[in-house]
C-alpha cells in the first residue's frame, strides 16, 4: 500500500527555454515527515514545490500528492495541500480574522464549523489578542503565523512550506518549528525548503539539490556522514563552493569557445 | 448539492474580501466619487467661462421697440455681449472671420409687424461654431431668451432660428458633460481594474489563491462583478452631480441607459484585466490605463466630431467602446432615443464586451497557471 508515501515523485523535469531548473528528480516523503528540501539559489527547490503544489506544470515525469496525481488531478491536489510561501499570501488591508475567514471560507469552511475551526487555530497559533490587527501592521513572526493558520485552515493532510522564516526572529522561528512538529505528530506530511541550516538539523529527512539534480539524501546524519562533514551546515557549505565552481568553469570553458550553447 | 453550485463556492467569499478592500481603500473611494466631482467641476467651469459674453453684433433691420426689447433680452442672458451694430450681411460675416465676433442676430424688417399681427416673429442668430463648446451654449441662451415671451394664445410669439456656422454637423445642446459619464467610467474602471490585479499579483495573494481549490471562474467573477457595481455607482454619482450643478438633461429613458451601459462596463472591465495580464506592478498597470486615455478623450467623438477627423482617427475611434457609447449616452440622454435607434451601438458593445473578457480571461488563466 502506497497510501504512507504521501509524496511520490519520479523522474520530475522542469525546463525553461534552455535551462533545466528540475533534472531526473525522483523521491518520496512518507506521512507524518518533516522533509527538508536544501540547496543554493537557482537549485530548483521552488520550482520543484510550485510543480507539486499545481503551479507550474512538470515538462516530464509524474508526482503524486496526497495520492492524486499533480498535472490530472490539479483541482484534488488543491483541496488536500496547504502552501505558505515566502510572501505569505496575506491581505495587508484585511484584519487576521478576515483573513482567515477568507482563506476558510474559499476551504468550502462555513458557519459554525468555520468558527470552530478558526477558534481553534487562533488557540493554538496565540493569535486570539490580534484578532482584529490588520496583517499589514503585524511583525513577520506574527505575520507567518497568521499565514500558517491560512494554509492550515482546511486542515490539509500535506504542507508545503517555501522558504517559511526568512525575515523572523530566532524566537518565533523556535515557536514556529515547534508548531511544524506538532502538526508531524499529528500526521501532516510536510515539505519545507530553507536556508537556515539550524532548521535544517530539525527536519526527519534532507535532500539536497544543486543546479536541479538531487545530489543527497537521508537524515541530517546520514547526510552529514556520506560528505564527512561534521555538520549539515558544513555540507550546504561545500556543496554551494562546488557549485560556484562548476558555475565558473562552465563560463570559463564557453568564453573559450566563444559561443553559449 | 449540485456540482454547478460547488463550483462557484469561492464566489462570495471573494466579493466580500473585494468589497471589504474596496472600503479601506480610501484612494478608490475618492476616485469613485472624487473624481467625477473634480471633472465636472473643471469641465463645467470651463464651458462657463468660454460661452459667457460672446462678442455678438446685431443687424436690426426691424428698427422697432420690439426688436429692441429683442436684443435687451439676449444681452440679458449673459452670454451675448453686444459689440456692435452692423449693416449688412457681408459685415457680419467678415466680422466673425476676422474673429472679432462669434455671434450676430439678425432682425429683419418684418419682425414687429409680424408680432403685432400674431404671427411667430422670426429673428435670426448667427454662431461661430467652430466651437462646439461655445456655440451649444449660446443656441441654448437663446432659445431660452425668445421662450420666455409667449403670445397668451399659447403660440410661439418669436422664434429664433439658429444658423450655425462652420460646423453645420453640430448636433446637440450640452454636447460635453453626458459623454463625461462615459469617460471618466472608461477611465477609472480600466486603471481600477487592471490595478486590482496587479496588486494581488504582486502581493503573492494571487499565488496564494491559485494553490487553494477555488475554481477560476469564482476568482475572476468575484473580482471582476464588485466593480460592475463601481461603475454604476460612478455613473450615478456624475449623473446626480451633472443634473444638479449643470443642469444637464436626462430626457430619456434611465432603465434603458442603465441597462446598455451594463455592456460598456464590463467591456472596460476587461480591457482593466487585459492590462493586469501585461502589467507587472502598479506602475506599470497605471501607465498602460493611461494609454488608454488620450484616444478615449480624442478620437471618441467625446471633444471633437468624429465626422471632422481623417479618416484612420475615424478607424481607431471605432475599436474604442466609449465611441460606441457616447452615441447611446447622446442619444438617450439628450434626443429621448428608445431602443430601436440605438440597438446597433449596444450591440457592438455587447460583441466587444464578450470578445474582450474571453480574450482577456485567456490570457489571465494562462498567467495564474
Amino acid at each position: 500500500m502506497s497510501l504512507e508515501l504521501t509524496i511520490d515523485i519520479r523522474g520530475l523535469r522542469k525546463v525553461f527555454g534552455p535551462i533545466a531548473a528540475v533534472e531526473g528528480l525522483t523521491l518520496s516523503v512518507a506521512r507524518g515527515e518533516v522533509f527538508g528540501l536544501l540547496g543554493p539559489n537557482g537549485s530548483g527547490k521552488t520550482t520543484t514545490i510550485r510543480m507539486l503544489c499545481g503551479l507550474l506544470a512538470p515538462t516530464a515525469g509524474t508526482a503524486m500528492v496526497a495520492g492524486c496525481d499533480v498535472v490530472r488531478e490539479g483541482e484534488a491536489v488543491r483541496r488536500r495541500i496547504g502552501y505558505m510561501s515566502q510572501k505569505y499570501g496575506l491581505y495587508d488591508d484585511l484584519t487576521v480574522l478576515e483573513n482567515i475567514e477568507f482563506y476558510g471560507s474559499i476551504y468550502g469552511l462555513r458557519g459554525e464549523a468555520r468558527d470552530a475551526r478558526i477558534a481553534a487555530l487562533f488557540q493554538e497559533l496565540d493569535l486570539t489578542e490580534r484578532v482584529h490587527q490588520f496583517a499589514g501592521t503585524l511583525s513577520g513572526g506574527w505575520k507567518q503565523r497568521l499565514a500558517l493558520a491560512c494554509a492550515t485552515a482546511h486542515q490539509p493532510p500535506v504542507l508545503f512550506l517555501d522558504e517559511p522564516t526568512a525575515g523572523v526572529d530566532p524566537a518565533s522561528r523556535r515557536r514556529f518549528w515547534e508548531i511544524i512538529h506538532e502538526l508531524a505528530r499529528r500526521g501532516t506530511t510536510i515539505l519545507v525548503t530553507t536556508h537556515y541550516m539550524d532548521e535544517a538539523a530539525r527536519c526527519d529527512r534532507l535532500a539536497f539539490m544543486s543546479r536541479g539534480h538531487l545530489i543527497a539524501l537521508g537524515t541530517p546524519d546520514e547526510v552529514t556522514r556520506q560528505f564527512g562533514m561534521a555538520s549539515v551546515e558544513d555540507v550546504f557549505i561545500e556543496l554551494q563552493r562546488k557549485d560556484e565552481l562548476n558555475t565558473a568553469e562552465m563560463g570559463n570553458r564557453n568564453s573559450e569557445i566563444g559561443t553559449v550553447p | 448539492m449540485s456540482r454547478a453550485h460547488f463550483r462557484l463556492s469561492g464566489l462570495w467569499p471573494m466579493i466580500r474580501k473585494e468589497f471589504i478592500q474596496m472600503r479601506r481603500d480610501r484612494l478608490t473611494i475618492a476616485m469613485m466619487v472624487g473624481m467625477p466631482a473634480i471633472q465636472l467641476a473643471l469641465f463645467g467651469y470651463a464651458i462657463r467661462t468660454e460661452v459667457r459674453h460672446l462678442p455678438t453684433v446685431v443687424l436690426d433691420e426691424s428698427r422697432s421697440s420690439a426688436s429692441r426689447s429683442l436684443v435687451d433680452a439676449m444681452r440679458n442672458t449673459g452670454n451675448f455681449d453686444m459689440i456692435g451694430e452692423a449693416r449688412t450681411r457681408d459685415e457680419i460675416r467678415s466680422l466673425i472671420e476676422a474673429g472679432d465676433a462669434r455671434a450676430a442676430l439678425v432682425i429683419p424688417p418684418d419682425f414687429a409687424r409680424d408680432l403685432k399681427r400674431g404671427r411667430t416673429a422670426r429673428a435670426q442668430v448667427i454662431v461661430d461654431a467652430a466651437d462646439p463648446l461655445a456655440s451649444t451654449a449660446a443656441i441654448g441662451a437663446a432659445a431660452a431668451a425668445v421662450s420666455a415671451r409667449a403670445n397668451p394664445g399659447g403660440r410661439a410669439a418669436m422664434e429664433v432660428r439658429v444658423r450655425p456656422w462652420y460646423n453645420p454637423a453640430l448636433e446637440s445642446s450640452n454636447y460635453i458633460v453626458p459623454g463625461l459619464v462615459g469617460l471618466l467610467l472608461s477611465i477609472t474602471l480600466i486603471l481600477m481594474m487592471g490595478m486590482a490585479i496587479v496588486r494581488e499579483r504582486e502581493r503573492g495573494t494571487l499565488e496564494q489563491l491559485v494553490v487553494t481549490p477555488i475554481d477560476k471562474t469564482s476568482l475572476m467573477l468575484g473580482k471582476v462583478a464588485p466593480y460592475v457595481l463601481v461603475g454604476y455607482v460612478q455613473m450615478t454619482v456624475i449623473l446626480v452631480l451633472g443634473k444638479l450643478l449643470f443642469g444637464i438633461p436626462l430626457r430619456g429613458s434611465l432603465p434603458l441607459l442603465y441597462g446598455v451601459s451594463a455592456a460598456f462596463i464590463v467591456a472596460n472591465l476587461g480591457l482593466g484585466l487585459f492590462v493586469s495580464t501585461i502589467a507587472q506592478t502598479q506602475a506599470q498597470a497605471m501607465q498602460l490605463s493611461f494609454m488608454f486615455m488620450l484616444p478615449n478623450i480624442l478620437l471618441s467623438g467625446y471633444m471633437f466630431p468624429r465626422e471632422a477627423m481623417p479618416v484612420p482617427a475615424q478607424w481607431i475611434g471605432l475599436l474604442l467602446p466609449l465611441t460606441y457609447y457616447l452615441q447611446i449616452l447622446r442619444g438617450i440622454l439628450l434626443r429621448e432615443a428608445g431602443f430601436e435607434s440605438i440597438w446597433p451601438e449596444a450591440l457592438v458593445l455587447a460583441v466587444f464586451a464578450t470578445g474582450v473578457i474571453a480574450l482577456s480571461v485567456r490570457r489571465f488563466s494562462k498567467t495564474i497557471g
